[in-house]
């Protein structure tokens, strides 16, 4: 009996405005409000509402045998509610079906796992309120950020409660082994891993609109088809990418909808085939075997490192300057500045200084607001700075 | 192939560029006559034919004295000053003459100066003539054109079987400004020739002093008031900064005016013109090179600054910005910003850092051999079209 799990994340980083060095000190916000709400009305016009109309089309007309799963940002939910409460309500509405399951993750959408455990758990313990809060569901599954994981965030992980955790099906972590299948983490017990189809879900996260591609156009048949056959050796088959993918990073012209559409009839059409939720798939299956990561890995890239994150000068230079003032922040007691200061660690900043691959023009440039990574280096600097000065009450005197 | 500079007697990037193309396109097996206006010292190269046009000029002026007593030949200088016109056209004559008795398949030229010769020796002997642009009237002097250099520019341009051009930016002002179908230009970027040992140009500065260069003709073109302004905004902001003007112009009474009166002359330099180790020794000791340019088609200086590990800012308006990335980009005008980009590199050592070592990696496909090999193409396509 071989099911299909789907998870989409949904994400939007606050965007921050230009800020130079001649704006530190004068009390000028971080946020970019304006691009902010654009950003997220045009992805709400171009993915969320379509996509979420389709969803629980899909949920209704199969009575509980379509199921997929979210993970939100806090950092999302506080958009969504700020300026398209409408889609914040067709989210309710998924979830309200039963049909849908959430999992939990850091609320600001940051790298906490790695630089500061006290910070991750209470940015975990912040997003699951904020889980309980607007959909009144409380996750038992934890995937981190960008598919973090390691062998020591595993066992941290579990000791939080949560049953299962995702990660990347890379080949390294596996070898030989099948993605369809669950793990336990070496050193973990009771949780259970549920690991990413690469291939899979990239043929509809990136290939589908690739007209170089050998097998383009990809229609649901032939998904599906590829689907049973990998069904021949799995459990669950895992299909996680961005929820963007549905009608953002593949625009609607592609005919990413109507794939959607058709794909759940065609992937039931055999009879044992089923989509579970993740929680779901940890009470149906057995783990198969151990799965060893002493090095931290993730969803990105080739390398499914941390190196698009974390690893050259800007990216070390720049977090290692907004975790120096965790100790400093936290002394000041101030709610706002805690607060301010949390938002700052959102990875998609330290994503944007990655210099790997720039001179290609290929994805990271395509999510990039800035025109380089410096330029987002020395824009996120002088907010670190203007910032710090905050933390540490300094009256600006007009130098450096 | 018809110049106006070669090393070591050069004036700006023209001269370094015929040097390192010329090389590749030997090393690829091209043979290359190379004509000179005029060089007062000796050329010692081993990949070009030197031939002169003063030294043509003179056995012309000598041989047909009696029978053309009103014919006075031209004394050339190889300069751009003076009467450089009239220049033009008698270097113009002589390569005529210079086709005549050599054997040769095809005429590259390279820039305005060169239109002439490129059109005489074409109509000697009715090869193809390529004009290689380096740059055009617009980028030299703006909207403020010289007319009688537009117009050869011009009739260059129309004459000639291709056109090569340095940047997409110049093949579209070529394009824009004189009209010439974008069908007709092939875009060969320049390069920068990699040389071994820079290390021995460690020199010691004043700890924690920063130095901030300009090098280039101080000159319009080279937006050397735009650096002025900014480095006054910086001044303010970061402590111990030098900012070196390495070059001559006629813009240059003005720059040293305004930094005078500004009060600035502290933390200025201006070196003059510098050629060869001097070059080397002031991109050793720079934190960081910017070129503000107003219009340069190419800019071959930010390539050899980051030879030298040094991070660079460039202005958008420039060819060179079209391969590098690991640079950044301001518009020219924008003094502001570029303010704002100096102070931030000055400031954090990681953006240095990270810049100059990802520039290493880009210098590698940046090389002379791969210019060489397009305008290589470029040969190829004219000699079939002949056949």
């Amino acid at each position: 009996m071989p099911a299909v799990c789907f998870y989409f994340q949904v994400h939007q980083p606050l965007r921050h405005r230009p800020f130079t060095v001649f704006d530190i000190g004068k009390g000028l916000s971080y946020e970019d409000e304006d691009m902010n709400r654009k950003i997220l009305e045009k992805v709400a016009q171009k993915c969320y509402l379509p996509a979420n109309k389709i969803m629980k089309e899909l949920i209704d007309q199969y009575e509980g045998r379509f199921r997929i799963s979210f993970s939100f940002s806090g950092v999302i939910l506080e958009q969504l509610a700020r300026y398209c409460p409408e889609v914040l309500a067709s989210f309710r509405a998924l979830v309200q079906t039963g049909a849908v399951e959430l999992l939990g993750e850091t609320y600001y959408h940051s790298l906490a796992s790695l630089f500061s455990l006290q910070e991750f758990h209470a940015q975990v313990e912040k997003h699951r309120e904020a889980m309980e809060k607007n959909f009144q569901f409380t996750p038992c599954v934890f995937r981190n950020t960008e598919l973090i994981f390691s062998n020591s965030l595993a066992a941290e992980v579990e000791k939080m409660g949560y049953r299962a955790m995702l990660a990347e099906g890379a080949d390294r972590l596996l070898g030989w082994r099948s993605p369809n299948y669950l793990y336990v983490p070496r050193g973990c017990k009771n949780l259970r891993v549920l690991l990413r189809n690469y291939r899979l879900s990239d043929d509809i996260a990136f290939r589908f609109c690739d007209r170089g591609w050998s097998e383009y156009p990809l229609t649901a048949d032939k998904f599906a088809r590829w689907v049973h056959k990998a069904g021949l050796d799995a459990h669950v088959i895992n299909l996680f990418m961005d929820y963007e993918t549905f009608g953002e990073h593949q625009w609607a012209d592609t005919g990413i909808f109507e794939f959607l559409r058709v794909l759940p009839e065609k992937i039931l059409a055999q009879k044992e085939f089923s989509f579970l939720t993740p929680s779901q798939a940890v009470e149906a299956y057995e783990a198969v075997g151990e799965i060893d990561a002493p090095e931290p890995l993730s969803w990105a890239d080739v390398e499914r490192d941390l190196t698009a994150w974390v690893g050259n000068h800007l990216q070390n230079d720049a977090i290692r300057a907004l975790y120096d003032l965790e100790r400093l922040v936290k002394e000041r007691g101030d709610e706002d500045l805690l607060e301010t200061w949390r938002k700052l660690q959102t990875s998609d900043y330290f994503y944007y200084m990655c210099t790997k691959w720039f001179a290609d023009g290929d994805v990271h440039k395509y999510f990039n607001p800035y025109p380089s990574p410096y330029e987002a280096y020395i824009n996120y600097m002088n907010i670190i700075d203007d910032f710090t000065r905050r933390v540490k009450e300094e009256k600006g005197d007009g130098r450096l | 192939m018809l110049g106006w500079e070669f090393p070591p007697y050069i004036r700006g990037g023209l001269g370094t560029a015929c040097f390192g193309l010329t090389e590749a396109l030997s090393r690829r097996g091209v043979e290359i006559i190379f004509v000179l206006p005029h060089i007062k010292g000796e050329i010692v190269s081993s990949h070009v034919e030197i031939r002169m046009a003063s030294q043509v000029e003179k056995s012309l002026h000598f041989a047909h004295l009696n029978s053309y007593p009103v014919w006075r030949g031209h004394t050339f200088t190889g300069e751009y000053g003076g009467d450089i016109l009239s220049e033009v056209e008698a270097y113009g004559r002589a390569a005529g003459l210079i086709a005549e008795k050599e054997r040769f398949d095809l005429i590259h030229a390279h820039d305005w100066m060169t239109v002439y010769g490129g059109l005489a020796a074409r109509g000697k002997t009715g090869r193809p003539y390529i004009y290689h642009v380096h740059s055009l009237e617009f980028d030299r002097s703006g909207d403020n054109v010289n007319r009688d250099i537009f117009e050869i520019e011009k009739l260059g341009l129309l004459q000639a079987d291709h056109i090569i051009s340095v940047s997409n930016y110049t093949k579209e002002m070529t394009v824009r400004r004189y009209g010439i179908s974008p069908e007709k230009i092939t875009v060969v970027h320049n390069a920068v020739s990699h040389k071994e040992g820079t290390e021995k140009y460690r020199v010691q500065k004043r700890s924690g002093e920063k130095v901030v260069l300009f090098l280039g003709r101080i000159t319009f073109q080279k937006g050397p008031d735009y650096f002025v302004e900014a480095a006054r905004k910086v001044i303010g902001q970061v402590p111990d900064v030098t900012f070196v003007m390495a070059g001559t112009g006629d813009m240059m009474p003005r720059m040293v005016e305004r930094v005078a009166s500004l009060g600035l002359g502290r933390h200025f330099r201006f070196t003059g013109f510098l050629k060869g180790e001097e070059v080397e020794r002031m991109y050793a000791i720079s934190d960081l090179y910017v070129m503000p340019s107003v219009s340069e088609p190419f800019g071959i200086t930010p390539l050899e600054a980051m030879l030298y590990d040094v991070p660079v800012i460039i202005s958008r308006q420039s060819g060179v910005s079209e391969i590098i990335h690991h640079a950044l980009k301001v518009d020219f005008w924008n003094v502001e910003e570029l303010a704002h980009l100096i102070i931030s590199v000055l400031r954090h050592p990681a953006l240095a850092w990270e810049m100059t070592e990802r520039s290493r990696d880009e210098l590698r496909n940046i090389h002379w051999e791969r210019a060489a090999d397009r305008v290589i193409g470029v040969y190829n396509s004219l000699s079939q079209r002949k056949d």
